[in-house]
């Protein structure tokens, strides 16, 4: 696609200007190479996320065209529809506030009705149409297509052109071939206008433009659909009775921003497939940045593919981030050129040179049992009462990135509350672990979670005791009645213990001294049981999920430079040009800068001292104290004695500086001139408060 | 008797209900050889039979006219064109770019002199209020169109608004005026009746009729929506008869069976809270089947990110905070100022009932670094989230002066909105400053039980321009959710609200 081909292109030239400190160009064009199929791939596995995040969505809408057109073509003349006022059928998208995923999601259901239903889309955006002849002009345009010239001359503007076009044009027939079912589409397509952001209109041209089609809507077979960010009482509030009960208006909700962010998180991070991955730092500003700022998709998507591009740029090591068999490759050519990028990197300190083929393994397997892993974690974690190791997996993820997490007092609070969860819970959970380790790609996990699942005994592994447990714990005899008063007082006992969880004040030292008792007492099987699952998954947790710079070569897979992503996704340019004003040493690099007390330095240059000057006053500032101060300063750099200015003569030289130093300042925003008084100016940054 | 009356009784027979209006129209065109008045100006309510009437009569006497839909043209151009085309047909029309009052008239009298008018020509204008806002010189100039295209032709305008609001201060002809007054209940009842379903019997649709012009009328005149609501409910009501469990005269049974479901109508249908088409599936399904459909205005939670919902509460705080009161409420160290004169007088007032006062940006994010209880970095994004909320109007942005370097907003939601944003516990402790105690009290009343509960926002008629507030449990219903944070008082409560402050 062209869209591709053209990031590739910024690619290009982002490597071959950043990465001229590449050792050969060999080197540069595998760094290249590796890279640009790796931002492929993320670009696929976006639009493969976003065509799933909406598909409900779409499919609900692409029904409703289709069922308003078709109610259109069909209209009998019966006593009902005669009676009834004809409305243009409206579908409501709440699409959530972060807008500049709307822009993918309004391009996708564009293209998917001009695909499978009729040529005749229209889609608007408010910062086009301010006025209702512009909107009548981009309409138009966009319906009859770019073929048909709708001239300056205004005289076009017009509905009834429209519908004249539209009824004597041959219809073209949609790019995909339609099923014979849909054949009748052909004919008699509907013609859809999209408003993609509603809030943003003018409510008057937003009436007018309705009260146009509602009288065409016996003749068109009209279809809006309106993007709405907030809420859909918003087109009450925009529209007045009159105009809103000309639509028939039907509501299509997204998915919540949360959703969407856990599905991405999911499919791109949480997989071994994918060998890019964030330390739980850059993780943690990634997700920051989408909770906090922007709710964005496509703005995650983007800090993903930056540290990509860092990663590659930085670490000579990502050549090896790639599928096992090419790293396995690359690991060889690097071994021969240049073992010594190999030997600077901290990980490989204590391992001899030549073995990097063997970690490079090592690490694959690392990942494949580490997810799954992680997963049965949390389907166990997630039940528990004020979730100890996090609602979300990805803040089980991070936790587990971090640090060791069986070390975590979290950590032992949750295997605590393991240890009294009731048979039905626990047996749900662990039917889930087992399909999670079903599907996983590891041998050894796959091991267990099969023998589990088949009811065939295993040979004697890793995952023997979970197979056994699980076997234990499903068809052991509880049934069996003598046995089944043991298990009822159990499980009488563990709700009595789930009561307190519940209510908001519980302390976990009573709930520990509850276990105390209990301890006490004999054991039933049940317990045991429990005690056996829980240990497994404890010693499950402790040989899978280390944190990854435990792991040799790590740097190869793992991006960890937050500061980076953090100032190019997070900018703050108020806090850059205060930094630059008050310090200039960090933009100049002039040693007699350098000086961390309050002082004003002479030698600085005079919108610095302007600038530090103008803190000390309020919210109005008097240009002529201004200036004679400026004055003493400028007069302190050249050597004079400052008091040699007295008598109000101001040097014309420095009065020149000191206005060009207050024209920049106002330039930049800091002070403005006022109304108020002639001979003063007013601050902008928090001089009134 | 003029002999133009002749066409009376057919007419009457064809719009029923408008005979006085009809009469009047007749007369005043006339014999279709004379000069008919130069401009006649008619008014009334939506759906009052206007353009309805002025048609029927236009098309029954044959008369040689154009009607022209002024919300369509959206330019002068438009406008003239389409006249010119369909009195003189398309051929020869030749208007220059950008045309003017002048041009159009000089092209007039050309096409006028190769064909003059046999007949009186008439000109209808709908929705011409939209003039007033086009070309300065459009209105007078269509006013005396005769004297100035020296032709037989007369200009009828349609208008929902009195003929007061248009007269320019520079003076103009002044045309007759004709008031198309609403119909009255008897009247409705009986063009309503007129379209009976062809399956039952006209005195069972007219009785359904009654019963829901009972239920509807105290809210709804318009003759257009009447009868779009008779259709979608005609069925329900005639559901016990097809299932053979009443008869149809039992006229009480019926009565019971319809009267909670045209109840439910007024409160979701007609106020477009669910879509006809959802209302007739709705009604197709067992009731057992469905769960309540949820309106439009059910939805009022809108997801915000993080910092965004503290910028939109420290917004509301700007706008509703008188800004003496800011050192008090976020400054740890404020000094003492003394209780008892510590809000003005004028500040006594409820802010609420004020509406929101405009702030400086500045002052937002002070209010908002105050608020937020982490430390926050000035970045980017939360300056583009400040833009965010004014694109989607949740701010909206005052003043024009200087929008440069120092923008004002004012923050456009109300106090519910902002507690349902403040509902997550993180964002709880930003709101309880809030100088106006009062209004909080206020919502702990039960809905009923307070003077101002009945005081909502409700379109008065409905054929209204503006907002009116009006009381809810006089006249009509709330089209709005309750939102007793902003009261409107209407004429009866005003003075029981003042009293209890």
């Amino acid at each position: 696609k062209i869209h591709d081909f053209h990031n590739l292109q910024i690619n290009q030239f982002y490597l071959s200007h950043k990465c001229v400190h590449c050792s050969s160009a060999s080197g540069h064009f595998v760094f290249f190479i590796i890279y640009a199929t790796r931002s492929l791939i993320i670009q696929i596995h976006q639009f493969i996320l976003q065509e799933d995040l909406n598909k409900k969505m779409l499919d609900g809408l692409l029904e409703f065209v289709k069922k308003s057109a078709a109610s259109f073509w069909c209209r009998d003349d019966d006593w009902m529809s005669r009676m009834r006022a004809s409305e243009i059928p409206t579908a409501a998208l709440v699409l959530g506030v972060n807008m500049p995923d709307h822009t993918i999601t309004f391009e996708s259901m564009t293209e998917l009705l001009h695909d499978s239903l009729t040529p005749f889309v229209a889609s608007v955006q408010a910062k086009e149409c301010t006025a209702m002849k512009q909107l009548m002009q981009k309409v138009l345009q966009r319906l009859m297509g770019t073929n048909v010239m709708v001239d300056e001359d205004e005289c076009h503007l017009c509905m009834s052109v429209c519908v004249c076009h539209l009824q004597k044009s041959p219809v073209k027939s949609p790019r995909k071939r339609l099923s014979s079912s849909q054949s009748e589409f052909l004919q008699s397509p509907p013609v859809v206008v999209i408003f993609r952001d509603l809030e943003a209109f003018s409510p008057q041209v937003l009436q007018d433009f309705i009260l146009v089609c509602s009288q065409y809507v016996h003749q068109l077979p009209l279809v809006f659909i309106f993007g709405i960010a907030t809420s859909p009482s918003t087109i009450q509030r925009m529209l007045p009775h009159s105009v809103s009960s000309l639509l028939c208006i039907e509501l299509f909700q997204s998915l919540s921003c949360t959703q969407h962010l856990a599905t991405i998180i999911d499919k791109l991070f949480l997989t071994s497939k994918f060998h890019f991955k964030f330390s739980a730092k850059v993780l943690q500003v990634l997700v920051g940045i989408f909770l906090y700022h922007d709710f964005s998709v496509c703005n995650f998507i983007k800090g993903l593919q930056l540290s990509l591009l860092e990663h590659f740029h930085s670490q000579p090591l990502s050549v090896l981030c790639c599928h096992k068999q090419e790293a396995l490759v690359h690991a060889q050519q690097l071994n021969d050129r240049d073992g010594c990028v190999m030997k600077s990197q901290t990980s490989l300190l204590h391992h001899p040179q030549g073995v990097c083929q063997k970690l490079l393994k090592s690490l694959h397997k690392y990942h494949k049992n580490f997810y799954p892993a992680l997963r049965c974690l949390h389907v166990l974690t997630s039940i528990l009462p004020k979730y100890p190791l996090g609602k979300q997996i990805r803040e089980l993820y991070v936790l587990c990135l971090e640090k060791k997490v069986w070390e975590t007092q979290e950590y032992d609070s949750a295997m605590q509350l393991i240890r009294m969860l009731a048979k039905d819970e626990l047996v749900t959970c662990l039917q889930k672990c087992v399909e999670i380790l079903t599907f996983c790609k590891s041998k050894k996990l796959k091991k267990v979670g099969e023998g589990s699942a088949e009811n065939r005994p295993v040979p004697p592994s890793e995952g023997n005791t979970l197979e056994v447990d699980h076997h234990a714990l499903l068809l052991h005899p509880f049934c069996v009645p003598a046995k089944y008063t043991l298990y009822a007082s159990t499980i009488k006992c563990i709700n009595h213990l789930h009561h307190p969880y519940s209510s908001f004040n519980y302390s976990f030292q009573t709930l520990l001294e509850m276990k105390e008792c209990r301890r006490t007492r004999r054991k039933t099987p049940y317990e045991i049981l429990r005690n056996a699952v829980v240990d497994y998954i404890d010693n499950l947790v402790k040989t899978h999920l280390y944190p990854p710079e435990s792991q040799p070569l790590y740097e190869v897979w793992y991006y960890s430079s937050s500061g980076t992503v953090r100032r190019h996704l997070n900018a703050t340019p108020r806090t850059s040009i205060q930094t630059a004003l008050s310090h200039p040493y960090c933009y100049l690099q002039n040693e007699a800068l350098k000086n961390d007390s309050g002082i004003i330095s002479s030698a600085a240059p005079d919108i610095c001292i302007i600038y530090k000057l103008h803190l000390e006053c309020g919210r109005l500032i008097n240009l002529y104290d201004w200036l004679e101060a400026y004055a003493t300063v400028a007069t302190a750099a050249e050597g004079k004695d400052p008091s040699a200015i007295e008598g109000g003569k101001v040097d014309e030289l420095k009065h020149a500086r000191f206005i060009r130093a207050v024209s920049e300042l106002e330039f930049l925003g800091f002070v403005k001139s006022t109304k108020q008084k002639t001979d003063h100016v007013a601050r902008l940054t928090w001089g009134g408060c | 008797m003029p002999d133009q009356l002749e066409h009376l009784p057919r007419l009457t027979h064809l719009l029923p209900c408008r005979e006085a209006q009809i009469k009047t129209l007749l007369l005043l065109l006339g014999e279709p050889e004379h000069y008919s008045y130069p401009s006649i100006f008619i008014y009334g309510h939506r759906a009052s039979g206007k353009s309805h009437v002025t048609l029927t009569l236009l098309k029954e006497l044959k008369m040689p006219h154009v009607v022209v839909n002024c919300v369509e043209c959206v330019s002068l151009g438009l406008l003239f064109e389409h006249v010119l085309l369909s009195l003189f047909g398309s051929s020869h029309t030749s208007l220059p770019r950008g045309p003017s009052l002048s041009d159009f008239v000089r092209l007039y009298r050309q096409l006028c002199s190769e064909d003059p008018a046999k007949q009186t020509r008439y000109i209808v204008l709908d929705h011409a209020e939209l003039l007033r806002d086009m070309s300065a010189n459009l209105l007078p100039g269509f006013l005396r169109l005769q004297e100035l295209v020296e032709d037989n032709v007369t200009v009828i305008f349609l208008s929902e608004i009195v003929w007061d609001k248009f007269r320019p201060n520079t003076g103009c002809f002044e045309p007759l005026l004709l008031h198309f007054p609403d119909y009255s209940k008897v009247e409705l009842q009986q063009i309503l009746a007129q379209d009976s379903c062809p399956s039952y019997s006209p005195e069972l649709y007219s009785s359904y009729i009654s019963i829901l012009l009972g239920v509807f009328y105290s809210v709804c005149r318009d003759l257009r929506e009447l009868r779009h609501l008779a259709a979608l409910n005609f069925p329900k009501f005639c559901e016990p008869l097809e299932k053979g469990e009443a008869k149809e005269s039992d006229a009480h049974k019926l009565w019971r069976n319809i009267e909670p479901h045209l109840k439910k109508a007024m409160q979701t249908v007609y106020l477009r809270e669910v879509s006809s088409v959802q209302w007739e599936e709705q009604q197709q399904k067992e009731e057992k089947e469905v769960g309540e459909l949820r309106g439009l205005s059910a939805y009022t939670h809108v997801e915000l990110p993080y910092y965004s919902k503290f910028l939109l509460i420290a917004a509301y705080l700007a706008s509703y905070n008188p800004a003496r009161t800011d050192r008090r409420f976020f400054l740890k160290n404020h000094g003492r100022i003394k209780k008892t004169n510590f809000l003005k007088k004028h500040e006594k007032t409820s802010n609420h009932l004020l509406g929101p006062k405009p702030f400086p940006l500045d002052r937002l994010l002070a209010i908002f670094y105050s608020v937020v209880d982490s430390r926050v970095a000035p970045t980017a994004s939360i300056f583009s989230q400040i833009s965010s909320l004014v694109t989607l109007q949740l701010l909206t942005q005052v003043g024009h002066d200087d929008q440069l370097d120092s923008p004002k907003y004012k923050c456009a939601v109300s106090l519910g909105f902002v507690r349902a944003i403040a509902s997550d516990d993180l964002h709880q402790h930003a709101l309880r400053w809030t100088a106006d105690h009062r209004t909080l009290h206020l919502r702990h009343h039960p809905v009923g039980s307070h003077p101002t509960s009945c005081c909502l926002w409700v379109r008065c008629g409905p054929r209204a321009a503006v907002w009116e507030p009006v009381c809810v449990q006089r006249r009509g219903i709330p089209r709005q959710p309750p939102a007793l944070d902003q009261p409107q008082l209407c004429v009866d409560c005003a003075p029981a609200w003042h009293w209890l402050r």
